[in-house]
């Protein structure tokens, strides 16, 4: 066991893949010398040389849609988006290339790509450096989404985003890069398609992914010691969604909270809602609740910026309040 | 330590401004850094949060340009924003107000230090992602020209300058609104602010051609290479660009050849730039050239400087105690602004 910080175990994930398959490569923007903006790649070009952890100009749709064309034609491309939000100029060619063009194509090709890097709300860094981009692109047909959240399954998902052969969108967030955690010596994987049991318990759901985790986390210790036995389940799969997972909470608690980062409208809960109604209707003993960012450009502001999004304590009150509810 | 590139000479001696004209661009310089320099200490000591960028070295681009432009022109920014929001004339204590977070900032403490508005002085922003400026001082040159000749009125000749970096030129949006920009004959200035580096990319690793100013050819627009740490090359520079903008000409491309004192933000470690590198530059330093050459031509005297200094001092200072005591926003006002009020 080595304790490792969760960007050095996003290195160690890239580093053990590009070892293992030569197809694999890295682009983005000062990926290269500069080490990456969150020390992702620190010093992997001197390993295995400046092509395959390739400092791109800024140019995002351009590389990204470069990217697709070396993914279809045989490598694995790694794309860095030095903060996520940057993905935006990029989305024609994820949307309409990485995400659709297996489908047009009729299963001509296939895009072994990640799309990684650092998203969410971090500190005081401005409406456009705080975006929440999963929430945008979940719509795009052929696209997967993952948020880890802690080093362990940080490394483990990576590795299994840059073996899969479908696009994925990787998020990660910008306050978690710097949590520790001791990682196996011996090499694993985490699948990306499994939502992960973080607490178990009987009372309610709590869905949650990336940094909201360790809000949820926070607030289970106070409802732990207010007598409450919360099971807390981390997506981790943004898309697909892990409806195995959740259907098998449900039918245990039979009331669901989500806290999510990402803003209310159209966001992520708001999917896994309509489809929880869905599949388990019966199941439930309340209407399932969502928490979620407020549906403004993030303000700059520090306490306006804590008002945005979703505090510890709003979760304790929710739990609360949905289980004073009588069946 | 990468080639330097022969700098454009310029004569000085040719340019003759006015005592005046020689005062009102020194004591925008001043205040470009001394403001900037109170930015880096109240980072470090808590006040403002997130990617702040200084402008440190590059003044004499700001100043010879805004300042050669009337207060009814345009000015687009970046990420690296304050001084040419204090160029184009928004008060120091409401640029420092807003790096507080705090509602008498210029985005009302909403847009923080990349996101620095002010439509009263027709700036237009402040864009925290590289390169979507540039749209957006093509739209506000459009207007210009769409108010004289669509609508017909003849004093419609505002003149749009946009600032941007030598990594931006790498990007699509630059080459596209070149295109537009001729296409249309836009009144528009591109103010590329080479300062060799984008984060920690050499600009000879990011480009094929690393003379931007040639790039502007290829379109039909004039490009001019510019020695961006001398205030009066950037000013005659600018004048023949505003010029030909407002005369219906079209636009002007000017790379001026510049370098940043500090990181790339006050998050940068600034490993990549060689000390060497640093030093070449530094002794460069547009201000301290400027000021002897306003003494050398006896443009003005020391103590008149002097009280410049002062006096620029004193506002900074001002801005800082006003920015401390101005109000947070309101919670209630949490949801404001995001669609149009009656
Ligand atoms: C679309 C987009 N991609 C990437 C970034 C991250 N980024 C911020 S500044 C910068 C370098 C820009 O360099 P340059 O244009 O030379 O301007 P300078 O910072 O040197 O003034 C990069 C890559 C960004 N802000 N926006
Ligand atoms: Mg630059």
């Amino acid at each position: 066991m080595a304790e490792t910080f969760l960007f050095n175990a996003l290195r160690e994930a890239i580093d053990e893949e590009m070892g293992r398959d030569e197809t694999v490569f890295v682009l983005g923007e000062d990926v290269g010398h500069y080490g990456g903006s969150y020390k992702v790649t620190k010093d992997l070009y001197q390993k295995y040389g400046e092509l395959r952890v390739l400092d791109t100009p800024i140019a995002e749709n351009s590389f990204t849609g470069m990217a697709i064309g070396a993914a279809m034609t045989g490598l694995r491309p790694i794309i860095e988006g030095m903060n996520m939000g940057f993905l935006l100029l990029a989305f024609n060619q994820i949307a309409n290339n990485a995400g659709m063009l297996r489908y047009t194509s009729g299963g001509n090709y296939k895009i072994p790509m990640v799309i990684r890097g650092p998203g969410g709300v971090g500190r005081q860094l401005g409406a456009e450096h705080s975006q929440r981009l999963e929430a945008y692109f979940q719509a795009v047909p052929g696209l997967k989404i993952v948020a880890c959240s802690t080093p362990y399954n940080a490394k483990g998902l990576l590795k299994s985003a840059i073996r899969d052969d479908n696009p994925v969108l990787f998020f990660e967030h910008v306050l978690l890069y710097n949590l520790k955690e001791d990682l196996p010596n011996h090499e694993y994987l985490v699948p990306i398609d499994r939502a992960e049991i973080v607490r178990s318990g009987k009372d309610v759901t709590l869905l949650t992914y990336s940094r909201m985790r360790h809000h949820v986390m926070q607030a289970v210790k106070t409802l732990e010691k207010d007598g409450f036995d919360p099971e807390v389940i981390d997506l981790i799969s943004l898309k697909p969604i892990d409806f195995e997972t959740i259907g098998a909470s449900i039918q245990k608690t039979h009331r669901v909270i989500v806290v999510e980062e990402c803003m209310r409208t159209a966001g992520i809960a708001a999917e896994i809602i309509a489809s929880i109604n869905d599949r388990c209707f019966d199941e439930l003993d309340a209407p399932v609740l969502r928490l979620s960012s407020q549906d403004i450009p993030t303000p700059y502001n520090g306490k306006l910026e804590s008002f945005t999004i979703v505090q510890p304590k709003q979760i304790v009150e929710a739990v609360k309040k949905m289980m004073a509810l009588q069946v | 330590m990468v080639q330097e590139r022969t700098l454009p000479m310029f004569q000085a001696a040719s340019a003759q401004i006015s005592a005046e004209e020689g005062l009102r661009l020194f004591e925008d310089m001043v205040l470009g850094r001394y403001f900037e320099d109170r930015c880096a200490e109240m980072y470090y000591r808590g006040k403002m949060f997130g990617f702040v960028h200084l402008y440190n070295g590059q003044e004499a681009v700001s100043s010879g340009v805004i300042k050669s432009l009337r207060p009814d022109d345009y000015v687009c920014s970046t990420y690296r924003d304050h001084v040419h929001a204090l160029s184009a004339g928004v008060p120091a204590r409401n640029v420092m107000a807003e790096l507080f977070g705090k509602e008498t900032g210029c985005s009302r403490g909403r847009g923080g230090s990349m996101h620095l508005f002010s439509s009263e002085h027709n700036f237009l922003g402040g864009f925290a992602f590289i390169g979507e400026g540039i749209p957006v001082a093509l739209g506000a040159a459009f207007q210009s020209k769409y108010r004289r000749d669509a609508l017909g009125q003849n004093d419609a000749d505002q003149v749009a300058a946009c600032f941007f970096g030598d990594g931006t030129t790498n990007n699509g949006q630059f080459f596209e609104c070149l295109n537009m920009a001729a296409l249309w004959k836009l009144p528009i200035i591109f103010v590329v602010e080479n300062n060799k580096w984008a984060i920690g990319m050499a600009h000879e690793r990011s480009t094929s051609q690393p003379e931007i100013y040639r790039k502007a050819g290829v379109f039909g627009i004039p490009g001019v290479e510019v020695d961006g740490m001398d205030v009066l090359a950037v000013h005659a520079a600018a004048q023949t660009a505003i010029a030909r903008a407002r005369a219906g000409e079209g636009p002007t491309l000017i790379e001026c050849l510049t370098y940043r004192f500090r990181g790339h933000s006050l998050a940068d470690p600034d490993e990549m730039r060689s000390k060497e590198e640093k030093q070449a530059w530094q002794a460069r330093d547009p201000l301290s050239k400027f000021e002897a050459y306003l003494l050398e031509q006896k443009l003005a005297g020391e103590p008149e400087l002097k009280a410049i200094k002062q006096k620029i001092q004193d506002t900074v200072d001002e801005a800082v105690k006003f920015a401390e005591e101005s109000p947070d926003p309101s919670p209630d006002e949490l949801h404001r602004y995001v669609f149009a009020e009656e």
